[in-house]
């Protein structure tokens, strides 16, 4: 019973680091039509410069996430200005080389500068012990992710829902020609939501580093992970995001608790049975193919 | 008149099959000339001819179904695996090693296919890659079949024709595998000019117009699949063979997408880019990743980014504009 | 004598948005029929409808007295109902002679062959010569589609539809994007049809529709509102307004 809690408690807050980590990718792919291999790159990037925030210059955590999704989002524009511009109307394949490119780039630069060493990113004392819940005790690292990810779901919800701009990013995503024809600068949107993206996916690198450890091979370890989420969840909507990372979340940790000597033999099964079952998505929008 | 003209011309085309059979003579003239100038390397590039096989088949997959796949390992690893575990269990006639691997691959397609064509776009790419993976984890798990994160090792394959033995030096290995590229070579050149390469390239432009003359696409692209897996299954037997060895990486992602950089990078679609991407990939991993594998993942990286902006067809697309420009029929010579 | 093709009630709706509503439409033998209707009226969707692309919500569709409304496109065609695009698809990296080629050997069953020649079938190629012949194609038969002039292609478009040896037609604007000086060819084209081929044909060019049909329908928002004889059309207060909408009204009130 103890066991069943705390395999359920973990497989929440690890299904909630890959919500903050995937979500951003999830809405740019519906928007963007962007098939973005590189995200889980810009995640790696964030969990590097949180590492040298808090462990080289001995900064907070409230630091060193600032200073990571800042800094990601700093790296990243340019890439997007010079690089992404140039495939969002380029075929599938354009864009899955030339964002696997971007990886490969980004690994080889990153071993350079930082060595193949795994790198921590050591919590506050609040959060590296187990708080008491009064029936039980519970790390406090993974209630701050589990608390993390509900206020990501939640402010993203109000922002695509409730605002001017969430207005003009669904006008966009409906349809650009006509969100271009009434005078929205589409550009500047895309960019936006680009940098968004991207400072979630830093932001939940950095949280998720107990979950998915930093080191230079982190961008093509868990390439997979990260696009089975959002071709499960259906690109472009935070709902099916979220389920797909629970589900997923608990159907990993899990397989890992029970048969361990399996690795992710389940993990990947059970990715092949969802696609299968549902192509377009666990609440994909059905798209009129031609 | 001109009707005429059509007709008679239509019996014979003598055009691509001497283009064809030019091309099998370029490649036995390389092959053999790598044979004289590298003896040290005859390893190496007996490995070559057997990604080269699945650089091959990939194409067929991507190149004339226009299907992105990040998991055509899978089939690799099926015919190497296959053929290594017959081989360590009595089989070890290599031509009869080959047609097991060839079977197991083109099995592997079959189910791949079956899976992979359920879905489109991301999906599809998402189930590649989560196919290859699944594979990769039965492997490891199922060691006292494959020999789990340790591999097969110790086969011993019969002689060549029951004379040329498999030995240190790897000639007769090279000389196999060279003789296997070019017939599988002829092959798949007959096979892309039939009615169901034209099929298939029809497919892979436009579905719906296909669809419109009463053809229905998913029995034709599975065949394709099962012809690719055959393909790649033969060059995981030929490795088997070969370097008598069978390790988890002939079953990984990572196979997978070098195998699509190497198709990019020589040119998708008319499987010369195939071979001219893995002789340039491969030679280039030779000598770069020998001195650093992390300087290798850069330039990868920072070659696949300039193909995509400055030279989406591949180098041998790049090379027909070129030869196009210098003709002054650029516009008109585009394939 | 029961009608080769038979629509009955046919409805859809888009998210709310009614494109065909009711629709019911019966064509004998032989049949020259046009349907005309303003831009948006849901011409292309009814094409789409019939054909099996697009599921209806509702309603019938009958070719040769078989109920096909279960049946996917790819079975719809081979049971011989055939339709070109009203923007071309071709492959214009293939001649117009692998066109018309890869849709006879469909014919025959040798389509998704492997172990043969695409050209080296002279059964299909002589075939395809006919076709091309017929519709004056011969002489571009070995250019590549993407080089050849759009009027052409649209004829190619109708070769290959012949090809598939059609019971039934359906046109949609075989004309549309051809420029005027090339239209006569494909006018010819359309009156030389095979005489027991039902034909649809989906058009805006009244004097094309004219000479072509001896009976019309109008679909306007979704709804047939006409059906008869050509030189009734115009004459229509209903069809007046479809087209012309509110100054319809302006005009009958003055
Ligand atoms: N897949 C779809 N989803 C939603 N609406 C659609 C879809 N396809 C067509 N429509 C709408 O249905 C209506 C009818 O379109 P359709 O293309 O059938 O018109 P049409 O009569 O062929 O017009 P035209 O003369 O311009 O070719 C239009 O308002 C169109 O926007
Ligand atoms: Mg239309």
């Amino acid at each position: 019973m103890q066991t069943a809690l705390s395999i359920a408690m973990d497989a929440f807050a690890y299904g909630m680091a890959l919500f903050i980590i995937c979500i951003g990718l999830s809405l740019t792919m519906g928007l963007m039509r962007v098939v973005n291999l590189a995200h889980g790159a810009f995640a790696m990037i964030g969990g590097y410069i949180a590492s040298y925030v808090a462990r080289d210059l001995g900064l907070g955590y409230g630091f060193a996430i600032l200073l990571a999704m800042i800094g990601t989002v700093l790296i990243a524009l340019p890439l997007e200005r010079l690089l992404y511009r140039r495939i969002y109307d380029r075929s599938e394949l354009s864009q899955v080389l030339m964002t696997i490119g971007i990886t490969f780039c980004v690994i080889g630069i990153t071993n350079y500068i930082f060595g193949p060493t795994l790198k921590t990113i050591p919590l506050p004392t609040g959060l590296a012990h187990p708080i008491d819940l009064g029936f039980r005790s519970i790390a406090g690292h993974r209630l701050f992710v589990i608390a993390s990810g509900l206020v990501v779901a939640g402010g993203l919800w109000f922002l695509i829902e409730r605002t001017g701009f969430g207005i003009h990013l669904r006008a966009a995503v409906e349809n650009v020609a006509m969100a271009r024809a009434l005078g929205i600068r589409t550009e500047i949107i895309y960019a936006a939501s680009f940098a968004l993206a991207i400072a979630l996916s830093a932001f939940g690198g950095v949280v998720g580093a107990e979950f998915l450890p930093i080191e230079p091979y982190y961008a093509l370890r868990y390439m997979v992970t990260f696009l089975v989420v959002v071709s499960v969840g259906g690109a472009g909507s935070i709902g099916g995001a979220l389920a797909a990372c629970l589900l997923l979340g608990a159907i990993d940790v899990t397989g890992r608790y029970l048969m361990p000597e399996f690795g992710n033999f389940f993990f990947y099964l059970a990715v092949i049975l969802v696609v299968c079952t549902f192509p377009r998505g666990l609440m994909g929008r059905a798209r009129s193919h031609g | 008149m001109a009707e005429a003209t059509i007709r008679s011309a239509a019996a014979s085309r003598p055009g691509p099959l001497l283009r064809d059979l030019l091309g099998l003579g370029l490649i036995a003239l390389g092959g053999l000339a790598g044979y004289l100038l590298f003896p040290d390397n005859l390893a190496f590039l007996t490995r070559l001819i057997s990604v080269a096989l699945l650089v091959l088949s990939l194409d067929l997959i991507v190149g004339y179904c226009g299907i992105a796949s990040l998991g055509q390992a899978a089939l690799y690893g099926a015919g190497a695996y296959t053929a290594g575990i017959a081989c360590l269990n009595g089989v070890t006639e290599p031509f009869l090693l080959v047609l097991i691997g060839a079977a197991a691959g083109a099995m592997t397609g079959l189910l791949m296919g079956a899976v992979m064509l359920r879905a489109h776009g991301l999906p599809q790419l998402v189930l590649s890659i989560a196919l290859v993976q699944l594979l990769h984890e039965a492997a490891n798990k199922a060691s006292w079949l494959t020999g789990g994160s340790d591999g097969l090792s110790g086969m011993v394959p019969a002689p060549l024709f029951g004379v040329f033995e498999f030995d240190l030096w790897g000639r007769s290995a090279y000389l196999f595998g060279l003789g296997l590229l070019l017939v599988v070579f002829a092959v798949l050149r007959l096979v892309v000019r039939s009615p169901f390469g034209m099929l298939c390239r029809g497919l892979k432009e436009d579905p719906l117009r296909i669809s419109a003359l009463g053809i229905y696409a998913f029995p034709v692209l599975l065949k394709m699949f099962v012809i690719s897996g055959a393909v790649a299954g033969t060059g995981g037997a030929l490795a088997a063979i070969a370097t008598q060895v069978v390790g988890l990486d002939s079953v990984s992602f990572e196979l997978s997408a070098n195998a699509l950089v190497m198709l990019v990078l020589g040119g998708i679609g008319h499987l010369y880019g195939a071979l001219v991407g893995t002789v340039i990939f491969m030679a280039l991993e030779h000598v770069v990743a020998a001195a650093n594998p992390f300087h290798w993942m850069t330039l990868v990286g920072a070659v696949l980014i300039a193909i995509v902006l400055f030279a989406p067809r591949g180098l041998s697309g790049s090379l027909d504009q070129l030869a196009g420009l210098l003709t002054r029929q650029g516009g008109r010579a585009g394939r | 004598m029961t009608p080769v093709f038979e629509v009955s009630r046919l409805s859809k709706e888009f998210g709310g948005l009614k494109v065909s509503r009711d629709i019911s439409l019966a064509m004998a033998e032989g049949e020259r029929l046009a349907l005309i209707g303003p831009n948006g009226a849901g011409k292309t969707t009814f094409v789409n409808l019939v054909t099996g692309r697009i599921r209806p919500n509702s309603g019938h569709v009958r070719l040769d007295g078989e109920d096909i409304t279960a049946l996917g496109p790819e079975q719809r065609v081979r049971r011989g109902l055939v339709r070109t695009f009203q923007v071309t698809r071709l492959f214009p990296d293939m001649t117009p002679e692998e066109h018309v080629i890869m849709t006879v050997l469909q014919r025959h069953g040798k389509a998704a062959r492997i172990l043969a020649r695409f050209h080296g079938d002279s059964e299909a190629a002589d075939e395809a010569a006919d076709v091309l012949a017929t519709l004056g194609l011969t002489e571009v038969a070995r250019r590549k589609v993407g080089a050849i002039a759009y009027g052409q292609q649209r004829l190619l478009e109708i070769a290959i539809a012949l090809a598939q040896r059609p019971k039934v037609l359906l046109l949609d604007e075989p004309a549309a994007g051809v420029p005027s000086a090339d239209t006569p060819r494909i006018e010819e084209a359309l009156a030389r049809l095979p005489a027991s081929l039902a034909v649809l044909m989906i058009e805006h060019d009244m004097d094309l529709v004219f000479r072509f049909a001896r009976r019309v329908v109008v679909l306007a928002a979704g709804e047939l509102i006409f059906e008869g004889p050509p030189a009734d059309v115009a004459r229509d207060p209903q069809v007046r307004e479809a087209y012309l909408g509110s100054y319809a009204h302006a005009g009958s009130h003055a």
